[in-house]
């Protein structure tokens, strides 16, 4: 597959809107803004780039708990994202959700979901139920290496290898499940569990946006023909920390050796250097203005009223009992 | 009239569903060939698409249908023991479960659980004898325990027509219950509706699922004495608060029945309501399983565990004399 000039030039653009949304975002946990914290997607953008890249508009995503990208590259509004990221009345789930159940089902994202693992078997079967509506989607379902030891994963692999379901495992290999390294943690190898269930695994370069692209593309397209899940390993890098908390507590877990080693293939770089210099800047330029306008739109929306706190908790608007009479 | 029986009530309402509405589809294991009697004649008559033989994979196919049901669709699945809701609590809970209110109101999850055989199975020991309806109601799950198969009909079709998450229980001792019935006159019923069962003046018996059957057993034996009246919450959450609170404003008293583990159980959650709600002219009791329980094989033990008309009457009896 070649990617055209315009694909290259907006892999960059949605590489660098993640980039900068989640620089912006880190700033407004620290002013306080954001509370309990968020999980950076900062390194791993063109994981997240490139496989939405490959699907189209009506097709469905699940994410993860560090699912800013995800979520931003399916196609949600950075305002109604950072306004949920802020718990505003405004956010995508009307700051039900916040950093780690953003959902948007306008546009596929069928939610972030913060229990690793447990979302490949939900997308398994909304793939596979929109086949049986005769409205057929692919669905990609992104997930971590720490998600490849849940049992209810290899569930979801049996399943959809079984019923030829139309699904994308993606797997963002960033080398540590929080502290926990991939060495320690994985028996075998992460595309062995996918083979073993005949499932067409490959790994790629999650540190390029088009060759992340190219490879997704080809499992999609597979998974239209009817030929069922495949499952990509991309190799990625994740930049911050884990989670923000550790910008107050410092585990050590990387020596700074190796957290060089980690920054020194950055994906804005790498698909930076594919477009023209003038055009990087335009773009740059152009992100920054969302942003700005999104991070406005956040902080001026109003939080939600505390008396709504329990609605939505059912769809047939059945009112729970309170806490307190009183 | 035509006999009903409980099971047979299920599968009616089970067939019903699936004629009267596309997007319905059974899936569980051992479904196809009905090993429970639950889904008798469903493969053949709706195909092997929807009705839908799994892999033992409780957990994933549980979030499959959850997936399934975002999608549009109105999955029932049926566990064949009560136990597998405890491998699949994580599914329905922390997801189907959460999934409206986390998406600010953006999905429904349309998911029926049914489990054909809740409680003692009479001799199948510790891990396939629980009756785990508290644990749901607690997390806030939209959960029934039908005692007749009039009411297994009619709450069976109303959990699959609902947009939210709803476990059904169809406790072992109820499968054999048998009623004469109009076949026309089978209807869904609402969740959150009690019925009562039989009118008293004394004293208000609250029997949970098959209790029922215990509880007007009892009233009818204690007749002479004291006039009991029988309340069915038929849905334990929602539970039908107003309904027994006029109930229990007419008599004065309270016990209830309950197969459920005596701490945090339903029984505990019914008395604690009508106390906030109701002077009471006597101490409520409650009769359930010892706290904790894992039943004991022996049938005897296993006996000795649940909940018995025996101790029902005293605690009746116990009630009605303090006046």
């Amino acid at each position: 597959m070649t990617v055209s000039t315009s694909d290259s030039l907006s892999l960059y653009r949605m590489v660098r809107l993640i980039r900068r949304f989640e620089e912006r975002a880190i700033e407004l946990v620290h002013s306080g803004d954001i509370v309990g914290g968020i999980h950076p997607y900062i390194g791993q953008e063109a994981v997240a780039a490139g496989v939405c890249a490959a699907l189209a508009p009506e097709d469905v995503i699940t994410s993860t708990h560090r699912g800013h990208g995800h979520v931003l590259a399916k196609g949600a509004d950075p305002a109604r994202m950072l306004a949920e990221l802020t718990g505003r009345v405004t956010g995508l789930n009307k700051g039900r959700g916040g950093s780690m159940h953003a959902a948007d089902f306008g546009i596929g994202v069928l939610g972030a979901n913060a229990i690793v693992g447990a979302a490949g078997a939900i997308a398994t079967g909304a793939a596979w139920a929109r086949q049986r509506l005769g409205t057929p989607v692919v669905a990609a379902s992104f997930f971590g290496d720490g998600a490849v030891n849940e049992g209810v994963l290899l569930e979801a692999f049996n399943l959809a290898a079984l019923w030829r379901v139309p699904v994308l495992f993606v797997c963002e290999n960033n080398g540590y499940a929080t502290t926990m390294r991939v060495a320690d943690a994985v028996a075998g190898s992460i595309t062995g569990r996918a083979t073993a269930f005949g499932i067409p695994a490959s790994v790629v370069d999650g540190q390029d946006p088009e060759a992340v692209l190219a490879e997704a593309a080809t499992a999609v397209a597979r998974a239209r023909a009817g030929g069922g899940p495949s499952f990509l390993e991309c190799r990625t890098q994740r930049f911050e920390a884990h989670h923000t908390f550790e910008h107050k507590v410092r585990l050590r877990y990387r020596t700074d050796e190796e957290l060089a080693e980690i920054r020194s293939r950055d994906p804005l770089d790498v698909q930076g250097a594919r477009i023209a210099g003038t055009d990087r800047c335009g773009v740059d330029d152009e992100v920054e203005s969302v942003l700005d306008q999104a991070v406005a739109f956040a902080l001026e929306s109003p939080f939600p009223d505390p008396l709504t706190a329990m609605d939505h908790l059912y769809a047939s608007g059945l009112t729970p009992r309170a806490g307190s009479d009183l | 009239m035509p006999w009903l029986s409980y099971q047979k009530a299920l599968n009616r309402a089970l067939a019903d569903a699936m004629a009267a509405d596309d997007t319905v589809f059974v899936l569980g294991e051992d479904v196809r060939v009905a090993a429970s009697n639950v889904t008798v004649g469903l493969a053949k008559r709706f195909g092997p698409d929807r009705v839908l033989d799994t892999p033992l994979s409780e957990q994933g196919f549980t979030s499959f249908a959850t997936g399934a049901a975002l999608a549009g669709m109105r999955p029932v699945i049926e566990f064949q023991i009560p136990a597998l809701l405890f491998l699949s609590f994580e599914q329905i809970t922390n997801h189907a479960h959460k999934f409206s209110l986390m998406t600010g109101g953006q999905c429904r999850v349309p998911v029926t659980y049914v489990v054909p055989g809740s409680g003692s199975r009479t001799g199948w020991a510790g891990q396939h004898s629980d009756h785990p309806y508290s644990l749901f109601a607690h997390v806030g799950i939209k959960t029934v325990v039908p005692a007749t198969p009039s009411d297994a009909y009619g709450l069976l079709r109303s959990a699959v027509q609902d947009p939210d998450p709803v476990v059904v229980f169809a406790p072992s001792a109820a499968l054999g219950v048998r009623e004469d019935v109009d076949f026309a006159t089978l209807a869904p019923v609402p969740l959150g509706s009690g019925r009562v069962h039989r009118r008293g003046a004394d004293v208000t018996v609250v029997a949970v699922g098959h209790h029922v059957q215990d509880a007007v057993a009892v009233a009818d034996d204690l007749a002479d004495t004291v006039s009991v009246e029988v309340f069915d919450p038929r849905t334990v959450y929602p539970f039908d608060w107003d309904g027994l609170t006029e109930s229990v404003r007419r008599t004065g008293r309270l016990v209830v029945i309950d197969d459920s583990n005596r701490t945090c159980g339903i029984a505990g959650e019914v008395i604690a309501t009508m106390v906030e709600r109701v002077r009471l002219a006597a101490p409520p009791v409650r009769v359930t399983r010892p706290d904790g329980a894992v039943l004991p094989f022996s049938l005897e033990l296993d006996r000795a565990t649940q909940p018995s008309r025996a101790q029902l009457a005293a605690a009746v009896t116990l009630t009605v004399k303090e006046r």
